[in-house]
Protein backbone atom coordinates (compact mmCIF):
# COMPACT_ATOMS: atom_id res chain seq x y z
CA UNK A 1 0.00 0.00 0.00
CA UNK A 2 2.03 3.04 -1.29
CA UNK A 3 -0.33 6.12 0.32
CA UNK A 4 -0.50 4.83 3.73
CA UNK A 5 0.87 6.81 6.67
CA UNK A 6 3.30 5.58 8.79
CA UNK A 7 0.88 6.44 11.71
CA UNK A 8 -1.60 3.78 9.90
CA UNK A 9 1.14 1.22 9.49
CA UNK A 10 1.61 1.30 13.01
CA UNK A 11 -2.11 1.28 14.18
CA UNK A 12 -2.52 -1.70 11.96
CA UNK A 13 0.47 -3.65 13.53
CA UNK A 14 -0.76 -2.97 16.79
CA UNK A 15 -4.21 -4.66 15.16
CA UNK A 16 -2.33 -7.40 13.25
CA UNK A 17 -0.69 -8.36 17.08
CA UNK A 18 -4.23 -8.73 18.14
CA UNK A 19 -4.11 -5.79 20.67
CA UNK A 20 -6.66 -3.87 21.87
CA UNK A 21 -7.68 -0.31 21.16
CA UNK A 22 -8.88 1.82 23.38
CA UNK A 23 -10.28 5.52 23.49
CA UNK A 24 -7.23 8.09 23.85
CA UNK A 25 -5.06 5.60 21.95
CA UNK A 26 -4.43 7.29 17.98
CA UNK A 27 -6.59 5.76 15.29
CA UNK A 28 -7.15 6.72 12.05
CA UNK A 29 -10.38 8.78 11.35
CA UNK A 30 -11.66 6.08 8.89
CA UNK A 31 -11.39 3.51 12.03
CA UNK A 32 -13.26 5.94 13.99
CA UNK A 33 -16.29 6.83 11.72
CA UNK A 34 -16.50 2.85 10.59
CA UNK A 35 -16.60 2.32 14.48
CA UNK A 36 -19.09 5.29 15.48
CA UNK A 37 -21.26 3.86 12.51
CA UNK A 38 -21.74 0.36 13.70
CA UNK A 39 -21.67 1.17 17.13
CA UNK A 40 -24.46 3.34 17.27
CA UNK A 41 -26.30 1.45 14.83
CA UNK A 42 -26.11 -1.38 16.88
CA UNK A 43 -27.34 0.27 20.28
CA UNK A 44 -30.72 2.14 17.84
CA UNK A 45 -31.12 -1.25 17.09
CA UNK A 46 -31.36 -2.23 20.73
CA UNK A 47 -33.46 0.84 21.41
CA UNK A 48 -36.21 0.48 18.33
CA UNK A 49 -36.05 -3.16 18.77
CA UNK A 50 -38.13 -2.94 21.94
CA UNK A 51 -40.57 -1.57 20.10
CA UNK A 52 -42.21 -4.73 18.69
CA UNK A 53 -41.92 -6.51 21.51
CA UNK A 54 -43.38 -3.72 24.51
CA UNK A 55 -46.71 -4.08 22.75
CA UNK A 56 -47.13 -7.22 23.68
CA UNK A 57 -46.20 -6.94 27.24
CA UNK A 58 -49.96 -6.39 28.26
CA UNK A 59 -51.20 -9.36 26.00
CA UNK A 60 -48.80 -11.93 27.26
CA UNK A 61 -50.49 -15.40 28.00
CA UNK A 62 -49.34 -15.50 31.73
CA UNK A 63 -47.29 -14.34 34.38
CA UNK A 64 -44.41 -16.37 33.74
CA UNK A 65 -44.52 -14.99 30.09
CA UNK A 66 -44.98 -11.41 30.93
CA UNK A 67 -42.53 -11.20 33.61
CA UNK A 68 -39.86 -12.63 31.13
CA UNK A 69 -41.06 -10.46 28.55
CA UNK A 70 -40.97 -7.49 30.50
CA UNK A 71 -37.36 -8.63 31.54
CA UNK A 72 -35.94 -9.30 28.42
CA UNK A 73 -37.14 -5.77 26.87
CA UNK A 74 -35.35 -3.95 29.83
CA UNK A 75 -32.42 -5.70 28.99
CA UNK A 76 -32.54 -4.32 26.03
CA UNK A 77 -32.40 -1.12 26.89
CA UNK A 78 -29.54 -1.99 29.30
CA UNK A 79 -27.78 -2.90 25.80
CA UNK A 80 -28.61 -0.07 24.70
CA UNK A 81 -27.10 1.50 27.17
CA UNK A 82 -24.15 -0.18 26.93
CA UNK A 83 -23.30 0.74 22.97
CA UNK A 84 -24.34 4.58 23.56
CA UNK A 85 -21.76 4.73 26.19
CA UNK A 86 -19.24 2.93 24.31
CA UNK A 87 -19.82 5.12 20.73
CA UNK A 88 -19.20 8.41 22.99
CA UNK A 89 -16.08 6.88 23.82
CA UNK A 90 -14.87 7.96 20.56
CA UNK A 91 -16.27 11.28 20.60
CA UNK A 92 -19.67 11.91 19.81
CA UNK A 93 -21.89 13.17 21.90
CA UNK A 94 -25.55 11.02 23.10
CA UNK A 95 -27.76 14.03 21.84
CA UNK A 96 -26.03 14.24 18.47
CA UNK A 97 -26.53 9.62 18.37
CA UNK A 98 -30.05 10.13 19.50
CA UNK A 99 -30.62 13.09 16.45
CA UNK A 100 -29.24 10.79 13.96
CA UNK A 101 -31.70 8.20 14.71
CA UNK A 102 -34.94 10.51 14.41
CA UNK A 103 -34.10 12.38 11.76
CA UNK A 104 -33.20 8.67 9.88
CA UNK A 105 -29.64 9.53 9.04
CA UNK A 106 -28.91 6.70 11.76
CA UNK A 107 -29.59 2.82 10.83
CA UNK A 108 -30.91 0.51 12.43
CA UNK A 109 -31.41 -2.85 11.76
CA UNK A 110 -34.40 -3.26 9.52
CA UNK A 111 -35.44 -6.58 11.39
CA UNK A 112 -37.28 -4.62 13.35
CA UNK A 113 -39.47 -3.05 10.42
CA UNK A 114 -41.52 -5.86 10.36
CA UNK A 115 -44.62 -6.04 12.88
CA UNK A 116 -45.25 -8.52 15.78
CA UNK A 117 -48.67 -9.80 14.61
CA UNK A 118 -49.65 -12.65 17.26
CA UNK A 119 -48.26 -13.92 20.10
CA UNK A 120 -46.37 -16.53 18.37
CA UNK A 121 -44.07 -13.38 16.97
CA UNK A 122 -42.80 -13.31 20.76
CA UNK A 123 -41.45 -17.17 20.22
CA UNK A 124 -39.97 -16.69 16.60
CA UNK A 125 -38.36 -12.62 17.63
CA UNK A 126 -36.70 -14.55 20.45
CA UNK A 127 -35.57 -18.00 18.70
CA UNK A 128 -34.62 -16.09 15.52
CA UNK A 129 -34.29 -12.93 15.80
CA UNK A 130 -32.51 -13.05 19.18
CA UNK A 131 -30.88 -15.97 17.66
CA UNK A 132 -29.14 -14.58 14.70
CA UNK A 133 -28.19 -11.44 16.99
CA UNK A 134 -26.09 -13.68 19.29
CA UNK A 135 -24.35 -15.27 16.23
CA UNK A 136 -23.03 -11.86 15.11
CA UNK A 137 -22.01 -10.94 18.30
CA UNK A 138 -20.14 -13.89 19.84
CA UNK A 139 -17.58 -12.91 17.74
CA UNK A 140 -17.64 -8.85 18.33
CA UNK A 141 -16.54 -10.14 22.25
CA UNK A 142 -13.13 -10.19 20.48
CA UNK A 143 -13.61 -7.20 17.96
CA UNK A 144 -10.70 -4.65 18.13
CA UNK A 145 -12.23 -1.93 19.91
CA UNK A 146 -11.91 -2.53 23.88
CA UNK A 147 -15.12 -0.29 25.25
CA UNK A 148 -17.24 -2.02 22.11
CA UNK A 149 -15.49 -5.59 23.34
CA UNK A 150 -16.22 -5.29 27.10
CA UNK A 151 -20.21 -4.18 25.89
CA UNK A 152 -20.47 -7.22 23.75
CA UNK A 153 -19.14 -9.60 26.24
CA UNK A 154 -22.09 -8.36 28.58
CA UNK A 155 -24.53 -8.33 26.16
CA UNK A 156 -23.45 -11.52 25.07
CA UNK A 157 -23.87 -12.73 28.47
CA UNK A 158 -27.43 -11.62 29.18
CA UNK A 159 -28.74 -12.20 25.54
CA UNK A 160 -28.75 -16.18 25.73
CA UNK A 161 -31.93 -16.14 28.07
CA UNK A 162 -33.78 -14.36 25.51
CA UNK A 163 -33.60 -17.18 22.81
CA UNK A 164 -34.24 -19.64 25.52
CA UNK A 165 -37.06 -18.03 26.26
CA UNK A 166 -38.27 -17.24 22.43
CA UNK A 167 -37.65 -21.12 21.86
CA UNK A 168 -39.69 -22.53 25.12
CA UNK A 169 -42.59 -20.06 23.70
CA UNK A 170 -42.25 -21.71 20.14
CA UNK A 171 -41.83 -25.37 21.64
CA UNK A 172 -45.31 -25.06 24.05
CA UNK A 173 -47.33 -23.66 20.55
CA UNK A 174 -46.00 -26.25 18.86
CA UNK A 175 -47.02 -28.73 20.94
CA UNK A 176 -49.76 -27.00 21.93
CA UNK A 177 -53.68 -27.49 19.57
CA UNK A 178 -53.94 -27.54 16.14
CA UNK A 179 -54.35 -23.55 16.16
CA UNK A 180 -51.20 -22.78 18.50
CA UNK A 181 -49.11 -24.75 15.92
CA UNK A 182 -50.49 -23.16 13.09
CA UNK A 183 -50.13 -19.97 14.68
CA UNK A 184 -45.97 -21.11 15.53
CA UNK A 185 -45.72 -22.08 12.01
CA UNK A 186 -46.99 -18.88 10.52
CA UNK A 187 -44.45 -16.93 12.96
CA UNK A 188 -41.79 -18.87 11.26
CA UNK A 189 -42.71 -18.25 7.72
CA UNK A 190 -43.03 -14.77 8.26
CA UNK A 191 -39.92 -14.53 10.28
CA UNK A 192 -37.70 -16.61 8.66
CA UNK A 193 -36.38 -14.77 5.92
CA UNK A 194 -35.88 -11.27 8.05
CA UNK A 195 -33.71 -12.97 10.00
CA UNK A 196 -31.17 -14.56 7.43
CA UNK A 197 -31.33 -10.81 6.10
CA UNK A 198 -30.43 -9.73 9.63
CA UNK A 199 -26.59 -10.80 8.80
CA UNK A 200 -26.29 -7.90 6.01
CA UNK A 201 -25.88 -8.16 1.84
CA UNK A 202 -24.16 -11.02 0.68
CA UNK A 203 -19.96 -10.77 0.62
CA UNK A 204 -19.94 -9.63 -2.64
CA UNK A 205 -22.15 -6.90 -2.07
CA UNK A 206 -20.72 -4.90 1.74
CA UNK A 207 -18.87 -2.35 1.09
CA UNK A 208 -17.88 -2.27 4.64
CA UNK A 209 -16.90 -5.89 5.08
CA UNK A 210 -12.88 -6.05 4.02
CA UNK A 211 -11.92 -3.19 5.70
CA UNK A 212 -13.68 -4.14 8.97
CA UNK A 213 -12.28 -7.67 8.72
CA UNK A 214 -8.54 -6.08 8.15
CA UNK A 215 -9.19 -3.56 11.22
CA UNK A 216 -10.57 -6.57 13.05
CA UNK A 217 -13.98 -4.82 14.21
CA UNK A 218 -15.47 -7.93 11.96
CA UNK A 219 -14.41 -11.10 12.74
CA UNK A 220 -16.31 -13.19 9.76
CA UNK A 221 -18.15 -12.56 6.67
CA UNK A 222 -21.80 -11.76 6.48
CA UNK A 223 -22.20 -15.02 4.40
CA UNK A 224 -20.25 -17.02 6.93
CA UNK A 225 -22.17 -16.28 9.55
CA UNK A 226 -25.48 -16.70 7.95
CA UNK A 227 -24.49 -20.02 6.62
CA UNK A 228 -23.75 -20.87 10.90
CA UNK A 229 -26.85 -19.36 11.90
CA UNK A 230 -28.87 -21.36 9.15
CA UNK A 231 -27.11 -25.00 10.10
CA UNK A 232 -27.81 -24.23 14.01
CA UNK A 233 -31.48 -23.54 13.09
CA UNK A 234 -33.20 -26.00 10.87
CA UNK A 235 -32.20 -28.95 13.23
CA UNK A 236 -33.97 -26.75 15.98
CA UNK A 237 -36.87 -26.41 13.74
CA UNK A 238 -37.02 -29.97 12.97
CA UNK A 239 -37.51 -30.47 16.83
CA UNK A 240 -40.56 -28.13 16.82
CA UNK A 241 -42.38 -30.27 14.23
CA UNK A 242 -41.86 -26.69 12.15
CA UNK A 243 -41.11 -26.76 8.35
CA UNK A 244 -38.72 -23.74 7.00
CA UNK A 245 -40.55 -21.58 4.23
CA UNK A 246 -37.79 -22.71 1.81
CA UNK A 247 -38.18 -25.26 -1.23
CA UNK A 248 -34.18 -25.02 -1.92
CA UNK A 249 -33.17 -26.31 1.68
CA UNK A 250 -31.74 -29.06 1.75
CA UNK A 251 -28.46 -30.96 3.80
CA UNK A 252 -25.30 -31.03 1.22
CA UNK A 253 -23.55 -33.66 2.63
CA UNK A 254 -20.30 -32.90 0.89
CA UNK A 255 -19.76 -29.38 1.74
CA UNK A 256 -21.80 -30.34 5.69
CA UNK A 257 -23.97 -27.40 5.46
CA UNK A 258 -27.38 -26.67 4.39
CA UNK A 259 -28.24 -25.10 0.86
CA UNK A 260 -30.18 -22.47 0.93
CA UNK A 261 -32.35 -20.42 -1.43
CA UNK A 262 -31.94 -16.93 -2.73
CA UNK A 263 -33.10 -14.38 -0.44
CA UNK A 264 -35.21 -11.47 -1.65
CA UNK A 265 -32.38 -8.71 -2.27
CA UNK A 266 -34.48 -6.29 -3.40
CA UNK A 267 -37.04 -6.61 -0.21
CA UNK A 268 -33.84 -6.42 1.76
CA UNK A 269 -32.56 -2.81 0.04
CA UNK A 270 -36.53 -1.79 0.31
CA UNK A 271 -36.32 -2.00 3.78
CA UNK A 272 -33.21 -0.24 4.74
CA UNK A 273 -34.37 2.82 2.27
CA UNK A 274 -37.02 3.06 4.89
CA UNK A 275 -39.84 1.43 3.32
CA UNK A 276 -40.14 -1.75 5.00
CA UNK A 277 -44.46 -2.43 6.77
CA UNK A 278 -43.15 -0.62 9.50
CA UNK A 279 -39.97 1.86 9.53
CA UNK A 280 -42.35 4.94 9.22
CA UNK A 281 -44.21 3.95 12.30
CA UNK A 282 -41.07 3.17 14.09
CA UNK A 283 -39.66 6.30 13.82
CA UNK A 284 -42.94 8.37 14.66
CA UNK A 285 -42.87 5.73 18.28
CA UNK A 286 -39.06 7.04 19.19
CA UNK A 287 -39.47 10.34 18.49
CA UNK A 288 -42.87 10.66 20.36
CA UNK A 289 -41.25 9.39 23.36
CA UNK A 290 -38.08 10.65 23.00
CA UNK A 291 -40.20 14.41 22.61
CA UNK A 292 -42.49 13.64 25.15
CA UNK A 293 -39.52 12.48 27.52
CA UNK A 294 -38.07 15.90 27.13
CA UNK A 295 -39.78 18.24 30.46
CA UNK A 296 -38.92 15.29 32.46
CA UNK A 297 -35.07 15.69 31.73
CA UNK A 298 -35.21 18.90 31.77
CA UNK A 299 -36.89 19.39 35.09
CA UNK A 300 -34.01 16.77 36.58
CA UNK A 301 -30.95 18.84 35.33
CA UNK A 302 -33.19 21.56 36.72
CA UNK A 303 -33.83 20.15 40.22
CA UNK A 304 -30.14 18.92 40.39
CA UNK A 305 -28.90 22.68 39.31
CA UNK A 306 -30.67 23.94 42.19
CA UNK A 307 -29.70 21.52 45.04
CA UNK A 308 -26.52 22.31 44.09
CA UNK A 309 -26.27 25.87 44.08
CA UNK A 310 -28.08 25.59 47.44
CA UNK A 311 -25.31 23.24 48.28
CA UNK A 312 -22.78 25.88 47.52
CA UNK A 313 -24.14 28.82 49.05
CA UNK A 314 -24.62 26.44 52.53
CA UNK A 315 -20.89 26.06 52.15
CA UNK A 316 -20.01 29.48 51.58
CA UNK A 317 -22.14 30.83 54.63
CA UNK A 318 -20.10 28.52 57.03
CA UNK A 319 -16.65 29.29 55.55
CA UNK B 1 -32.85 20.45 24.87
CA UNK B 2 -29.55 19.61 23.25
CA UNK B 3 -27.68 19.25 26.10
CA UNK B 4 -26.82 15.79 27.95
CA UNK B 5 -26.85 15.00 31.11
CA UNK B 6 -23.79 14.94 33.02
CA UNK B 7 -21.70 11.81 32.40
CA UNK B 8 -20.75 9.36 35.31
CA UNK B 9 -18.07 6.86 35.34
CA UNK B 10 -19.78 3.54 37.35
CA UNK B 11 -17.77 1.35 39.44
CA UNK B 12 -19.39 -1.85 40.98
CA UNK B 13 -18.00 -4.03 43.94
CA UNK B 14 -19.21 -7.64 43.21
CA UNK B 15 -18.83 -9.04 46.36
CA UNK B 16 -17.24 -7.82 49.82
CA UNK B 17 -13.50 -8.46 49.62
CA UNK B 18 -13.25 -7.38 45.94
CA UNK B 19 -12.31 -4.08 44.83
CA UNK B 20 -14.64 -1.99 42.94
CA UNK B 21 -14.28 -2.43 39.38
CA UNK B 22 -15.06 0.15 36.38
CA UNK B 23 -18.13 -1.21 34.48
CA UNK B 24 -19.19 1.26 32.28
CA UNK B 25 -20.75 5.28 31.86
CA UNK B 26 -23.75 6.45 32.09
CA UNK B 27 -26.01 9.66 31.91
CA UNK B 28 -27.81 11.30 34.73
CA UNK B 29 -28.92 14.65 36.28
CA UNK B 30 -27.00 14.25 39.92
CA UNK B 31 -24.74 11.55 41.86
CA UNK B 32 -28.21 9.76 43.13
CA UNK B 33 -29.77 9.46 39.62
CA UNK B 34 -26.36 7.81 38.47
CA UNK B 35 -26.14 5.37 41.48
CA UNK B 36 -29.95 4.58 40.70
CA UNK B 37 -29.28 4.31 36.65
CA UNK B 38 -26.39 2.59 37.56
CA UNK B 39 -28.37 0.06 39.46
CA UNK B 40 -30.55 -0.82 36.68
CA UNK B 41 -28.37 -0.64 33.95
CA UNK B 42 -25.70 -2.65 35.35
CA UNK B 43 -26.78 -4.73 38.22
CA UNK B 44 -29.76 -6.39 36.77
CA UNK B 45 -28.57 -10.09 37.77
CA UNK B 46 -26.73 -9.49 41.21
CA UNK B 47 -23.48 -7.87 39.96
CA UNK B 48 -22.75 -5.83 42.85
CA UNK B 49 -23.38 -4.84 45.97
CA UNK B 50 -22.08 -1.55 45.91
CA UNK B 51 -21.57 0.98 43.23
CA UNK B 52 -19.32 4.16 43.21
CA UNK B 53 -20.44 6.58 40.69
CA UNK B 54 -17.95 9.34 39.63
CA UNK B 55 -18.75 12.22 37.45
CA UNK B 56 -16.15 11.50 33.94
CA UNK B 57 -15.05 15.50 33.65
CA UNK B 58 -13.33 14.28 37.82
CA UNK B 59 -11.36 12.00 36.29
CA UNK B 60 -7.93 12.66 34.84
CA UNK B 61 -6.47 9.94 32.66
CA UNK B 62 -2.72 9.44 31.42
CA UNK B 63 -2.13 9.50 27.75
CA UNK B 64 -1.16 6.92 25.84
CA UNK B 65 2.08 9.53 24.68
CA UNK B 66 3.15 9.12 28.29
CA UNK B 67 2.79 5.70 28.40
CA UNK B 68 6.76 5.13 27.30
CA UNK B 69 8.24 7.64 29.79
CA UNK B 70 5.64 6.37 32.82
CA UNK B 71 5.88 2.89 32.88
CA UNK B 72 9.34 1.93 30.52
CA UNK B 73 11.40 2.69 33.57
CA UNK B 74 10.28 -0.64 34.91
CA UNK B 75 11.05 -2.81 32.14
CA UNK B 76 14.67 -2.69 33.03
CA UNK B 77 14.56 -4.00 37.02
CA UNK B 78 14.01 -7.55 37.12
CA UNK B 79 15.65 -7.42 40.31
CA UNK B 80 12.30 -6.27 41.75
CA UNK B 81 11.02 -9.69 40.66
CA UNK B 82 11.80 -12.68 43.61
CA UNK B 83 13.03 -14.82 40.44
CA UNK B 84 15.94 -12.53 39.86
CA UNK B 85 17.67 -14.43 43.17
CA UNK B 86 19.87 -17.05 42.89
CA UNK B 87 19.56 -19.47 45.89
CA UNK B 88 20.14 -23.61 45.91
CA UNK B 89 16.94 -26.14 45.81
CA UNK B 90 18.31 -27.09 49.53
CA UNK B 91 17.05 -23.94 51.07
CA UNK B 92 13.07 -24.09 51.58
CA UNK B 93 10.48 -22.14 52.64
CA UNK B 94 11.64 -19.09 50.82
Amino acid sequence: MPDITKMEQEFQARIDRDEKIEPKDWMPEAYRKTLTRQISQHAHSEIVGMLPEGNWITRAPSLRRKVALIAKVQDEAGHGLYLYAAAETLGIDRATLLEELHTGKAKYSSIFNYPATTWADMGAIGWLVDGAAIMNQVPLCRTSYGPYARAMVRVCKEESFHQRQGYEIMLTLSRGTEVQKRMAQDALNRWWWPSLMMFGPSDKDSQHTEQSMRWRIKRFTNDELRQRFVDMTVPQAEFLGLTVPDPDLKWNEETQHYDFGEINWEEFWNVVKGNGPCNRQRLRARVKAHEEGAWVREAAMAYAEKRQQRENAAVAQVA
Amino acid sequence: MKKDWPLWEIFIRSKNGLSHKHVGSLHAADAQMAIENARDVYTRRNEGISIWVVESKHITASSPDQAESLFDPADDKVYRHPTFYDLPDEVKHI
